[in-house]
């Protein structure tokens, strides 16, 4: 078990997400940063999909009350283990009632704590990934208990190594598909789209990232249609928002741009101020 | 009825097929026939499947390498005349309490559109609606046929908080708030009947096709049945549309 002394700015339990109930409008969630999340489960031998702890800008404060092993990956947030300073991407030995704690933010947004064996916390609907409405908490809190299974290995396998590939996190250009109304924006708004750079705006979450620069069109909204992780939607007042996990599963804005799946774990290290280029894949 | 569909990539690995834009019953009927005849076609590559008014999205577990193949496939089951299974639907009774605690905006409503509010009341709980699909928040649903006198604007600031089980008025459109939720639109009243059950499988009694209708309770059946709602044991009255 894992005890919240901390809870950190926004942190909560994600697994690959919640599948097969989109026709509920139930949405995806899952890490936003999938190559991170995995990352970290690799490096410790579990399975791709187990849960982690995704936290966001500022870490948690965790005490272990057994002892596991831990890896953290994505975002570097200065971790510190019992006044150790960690690194990403490594297996780390956690021993009983060691309090694993975080500092300064120094690249990225979303960081990843998986443990041995992964979160054990609650499943519903094939998933352990919190959502309001679904899971009974949407977010971790001071004072929670997080279910993990203790993990008692004295050896740790030094010969292992991980290549890995950090360069997404400070990658701006965001490679994207034509969405189903592109061809509805004139040749010019489609020119500004692809070749202006965006920056984001404060308003970003788990279900969406506002754009600041405005993109002038005047395309009516469109009868509630269907939408997924990566759309990129046009509101009238020329708002672009990028949909993230948590997004509803469906919207009514036409949808101008679709990003390449493995680009919104660029788009999940990005935060207020960062900015971005949509740059056009042609082929699929 | 067919209609002219067009396919359409959405990323890559998603399909989406629409249908003329427009609301319409028989658009509604002829998606979920071609739904059905997805499923029972059981492509073992196809993960979900999610409808709204006039499009279908398919959702692929891989990156389709070949988009020409998977619409061609589509096309086939399309036309084939296994498409016309016969679909049962069901009508579902919802109870709801109109009173002046739940119903916050049946006074404005009431001046806005001329009508008092035993007159609101009557004609949402006497028409039947149509369920197109589930969207916005989980569990809930986009009906159509709402009553064109109560068409009302949703609000131009919205609340922040909307209680679980509000029915509410958001122009043309009429929907019953599943979770707690910030939301625009006007609020007539509030079913005490649990919309989305994470615990239950499928997490909604409804789904897209089947038919709702308003009854008006009073606050003491009101609790009644939030009590009963509450512990998993209320049973909602139901009977099954053959159409």
């Amino acid at each position: 078990m894992i005890k919240v002394l901390k809870p950190g700015f926004y942190s909560t339990i994600q697994d690959a997400g919640r599948f097969e109930f989109q026709e509920y409008g139930v949405p995806y969630s899952g890490a936003m940063d999938t190559y991170a999340a995995s990352m970290a489960n690799m490096v410790l031998g579990n399975s791709e999909n187990a849960a982690v702890l995704e936290m966001t800008m500022t870490g948690p404060t965790l005490q272990f009350d057994c002892e596991t092993i831990i890896c953290l990956s994505g975002a570097d947030m200065s971790p510190v283990l019992n006044d150790v300073p960690l690194v990403n991407n490594k297996a780390i030995h956690v021993p009983k009632n060691a309090v694993l704690s975080f500092g300064k933010l120094n690249d990225g947004f979303r960081g990843y704590l998986s443990v041995s064996g992964g979160f054990k916390t609650d499943k519903v609907m094939g998933s352990r990934s919190m959502f309001k409405g679904v899971t009974e908490h949407c977010v971790i809190a001071k004072g929670d208990e997080l279910s993990i299974k203790e993990h008692i290995e004295v050896m740790l396998k030094k010969n292992a190594s991980i290549k890995k590939n950090d360069k997404y996190l400070h990658s701006n250009s965001v490679e994207v598909f034509k969405g189903p109304e592109f061809d509805k924006l004139s040749k010019n708004q489609q020119q500004i789209l692809l070749t202006q750079e965006f920056s984001i705006s404060k308003d970003n979450n788990r279900m969406a990232y506002q754009l600041e620069q405005p993109l002038e069109n005047n395309l009516d909204a469109i009868i509630t249609s269907l939408v997924l992780p990566g759309t990129v939607q046009l509101t009238p007042s020329g708002k672009l928002i990028v949909l993230m996990r948590d997004c509803q599963t469906t919207g009514g804005y036409p949808r101008v741009l679709q990003l390449k799946e493995s680009t919104m774990n660029i788009m999940a290290q990005k935060f207020m101020g960062n900015k971005v280029c949509f740059k056009l894949l042609d082929t699929y | 009825m067919t209609f002219n569909v067009t396919y359409k990539p959405f990323g890559e690995r998603a399909i989406l097929i629409e249908w003329p834009p427009k609301i319409d019953e028989m658009i509604l009927k002829d998606i979920i026939r071609f739904k059905t005849a997805i499923i029972k076609n059981n492509i073992e590559s196809i993960v979900e499947l999610k409808s709204a008014y006039n499009s279908l999205l398919i959702v692929y577990d891989t990156i389709c390498r070949n988009f020409e193949n998977e619409v061609n496939l589509l096309k086939n089951i399309y036309k084939s005349p296994n498409l016309k299974h016969v679909i049962l639907s069901k009508l579902w009774k919802i109870p709801v309490c109109y009173d002046a605690d739940f119903g916050i905006d049946l006074d404005t409503i009431s001046a806005e559109n001329k009508l008092s509010k035993t007159e609101i009341i009557q004609r949402h709980s006497q028409a039947v609606y149509t369920v197109y699909f589930i969207g916005f928040l989980p569990g809930f649903l986009y009906l159509g046929g709402l009553d064109d006198s109560l068409h009302v604007p949703r609000k131009s600031t919205p609340r922040l908080k909307i209680e679980k089980g509000a029915v509410a008025i958001g122009g043309h459109q009429t929907g019953v708030y599943p979770i707690e939720s910030p939301g625009g639109w006007n609020i007539i009243g509030n079913s005490p009947i649990m919309f989305f059950n994470p615990k239950s499988n499928p997490p909604c009694f409804a789904k897209a096709g089947d038919k709702i209708s308003f009854y008006p309770i009073s606050i003491n059946e009101y609790n009644d049945i939030k009590m009963l709602s509450t512990a998993e044991v209320y049973q909602l009255e139901s009977e099954v549309i053959d159409d």
